[in-house]
């Protein structure tokens, strides 16, 4: 029971600071330059990005383990997965859109983004690699989500700061978040061989 | 007087501050970089020549892409205030001695122009220039950046013998074999402290980066929030975690004085530009470091983590100047 625990936990603080999906894999990066710009999106982000990805990777285990163990079709796992995320996002931005439009209007943007991030189908196809349990892959999906948001509220302070700074011309923008992205990931090199799964 | 006398005396009219001080960017950096100068000696005497050369070519190297970079972009030339001379030191003292000549290069190109400069100039870089320097060092060539060579006194030896840290010994052999090698543990904490030990050029003399930092105590460019809780996090957590046999078995002593913790803590955590600007951020920020270079150094891959934790600690420090931010006197909060 312990040793479960002991892996749960270093299966969140692996996901999310470790081998962070931003700045160690360098997945991600779209909606990670996209909605980083302020404070107000990012957090709107994350917060839509842990949960989506906590309940896809749920449904994408259920999926995995009831059905394409059992018929012996996991070479489908690629698309089947695409397929669940994608209606997953689809049924719950109707589902939103209908009970509560005032939730819809503050994070529905963010669903459609979503939809399309390779960290929300990096995250089942390794569940499945690894052939996690299902707490392993809820609390990995747990800490990937965690780790996406700590990358986007880090980001949209520092780009927040940058506003005021003499950037020069050519590097405004875009340019000079892909090197600060570069410059976090050097720092966040320091982490490595500390977990190792 | 006569009218027109007092005409000519005009009035000086000026907008705040009126209180003027001596205090300049320049004099700042310039203090900086001689209050490390026991430290340089001390490299320079155990190291020898190779040292002194790895650390005049960082700093011309330094100073001189500043000045391209700005000569480039037609901006002032401001090569006078020190800080790229400061940072071209910071950077030579974090290398070994034996480094061949493009590695203090490379090192310089990356800490001003990438770190610096193409963040707006002094002042509103993230991260420290001379640690992502150094960084990116290590991460680009591992092997010679931790090709540490045997402090050989007053240049007697000219050939260098390759040996590993303490903190390299301690992470690849245990603490046992480590006091095997320096005999017993009062002749292993007077190695550290005098310098006589294997590490980067500045970092060996823990009494010479003292005096420095006591030096600026006393000028008032540092304050105790950042080096104390940084060094206090980290005996903390070396005593309680860093032994073999069990809790609270741990030598904080041993960890405090090796490795950068000297240096990084009271000359490099302290940069005004990279570290929180509120007090409660800066307490907050040593804390930070000193956990991460604890966590780094048990656990981690790497035997050594200043480094790292205070570039870490440096992305959060927009984050928490933003969390410690004062209040707006009379402000009513938005509903």
């Amino acid at each position: 029971m312990s040793s479960e625990f002991v892996k749960v936990f270093e299966l969140i603080i692996s996901a999310s600071l470790i081998n962070n999906f931003v700045f160690t894999r360098f997945l991600g990066l779209c909606i990670f330059f996209g909605v980083s710009r302020r404070m107000e999106t990012a957090i709107g982000m994350s917060i839509t990005f842990t949960s989506v990805m906590m309940i896809s990777s749920g449904l994408s285990w259920l999926v995995f383990n009831y059905v394409l163990v059992p018929w012996d079709i996991t070479f489908l796992k690629i698309i089947i997965f695409i397929g669940i995320v994608a209606g997953f996002v689809q049924a719950s931005d109707t589902i939103m859109r209908k009970i509560s439009p005032v939730l819809y209007h503050k994070l529905g943007i963010y669903l459609a983004l979503i939809s399309t991030n390779c960290i929300i189908l990096a995250v089942p196809l390794i569940n499945a690699g690894e052939r996690y349990s299902f707490i392993e892959s809820i609390s990995f999906a747990f800490g990937s989500g965690i780790g996406f948001a700590l990358a986007l509220i880090i980001m949209a302070s520092i780009r927040e700061r940058l506003e005021l700074a003499d950037v020069p011309k050519p590097f405004r923008g875009t340019p000079i978040a892909f090197i600060v992205t570069g410059l976090i990931a050097l720092a966040f090199a320091g982490f490595s061989g500390l977990i190792k799964i | 007087m006569d009218k027109e006398n007092n005409h000519s005396k005009s009035f000086i009219v000026s907008v705040s501050p009126h209180i003027r001080s001596d205090e300049s960017t320049g004099r700042i950096m310039w203090s900086v970089s001689a209050s490390l100068l026991p430290a340089v000696i001390m490299g320079a005497y155990y190291f020898g020549p190779r040292a002194i050369f790895a650390l005049a070519l960082c700093i011309v190297s330094s100073v001189f892409f500043e000045f391209l970079y700005l000569k480039i972009l037609k901006k002032d030339i401001t090569i006078n205030d020190g800080s790229a001379f400061l940072t071209g030191l910071l950077l030579g003292m974090n290398l070994p001695a034996s480094v061949p000549f493009y590695i203090p290069v490379a090192g310089s190109f990356f800490a001003i122009i990438i770190t610096k400069q193409l963040f707006g100039g002094l002042g509103y870089n993230i991260f420290n220039p001379a640690l992502i320097g150094r960084a990116f060092l290590l991460v680009s060539f591992p092997k010679l950046m931790t090709a540490w060579t045997e402090p050989s006194p007053a240049f007697i030896k000219i050939d260098a013998i390759t040996t590993a840290t303490p903190l390299g010994i301690l992470k690849e052999e245990g603490y046992t074999k480590l006091i095997e090698i320096f005999g017993d543990k009062a002749n292993l904490y007077s190695h550290l402290l005098y310098g006589n030990r294997a590490g980067c050029i500045g970092e060996t003399s823990a009494i010479a980066l003292l005096l420095g930092a006591a030096f600026l105590f006393y000028r008032r460019y540092i304050t105790w929030h950042i080096p104390l809780t940084f060094i206090g996090t980290a005996a903390l957590i070396a005593w309680i975690f860093g032994g073999n046999s069990g809790l609270f078995s741990g030598d904080p002593l041993l960890h405090i004085l090796s490795g950068g913790m000297m240096l990084g803590a009271f000359f490099m955590a302290t940069d005004y530009v990279t570290s929180p600007s509120m007090k409660s951020g800066q307490v907050l920020f040593g804390i930070g470091c000193g956990f991460l270079t604890m966590l780094i150094r048990l656990k981690g891959g790497y035997p050594e983590g200043v480094m790292f934790a205070i570039l870490i600690m440096n992305c959060f420090s927009p984050l928490i100047d933003r969390g410690f931010k004062s209040k707006i006197f009379g402000a009513v909060k938005k509903k």
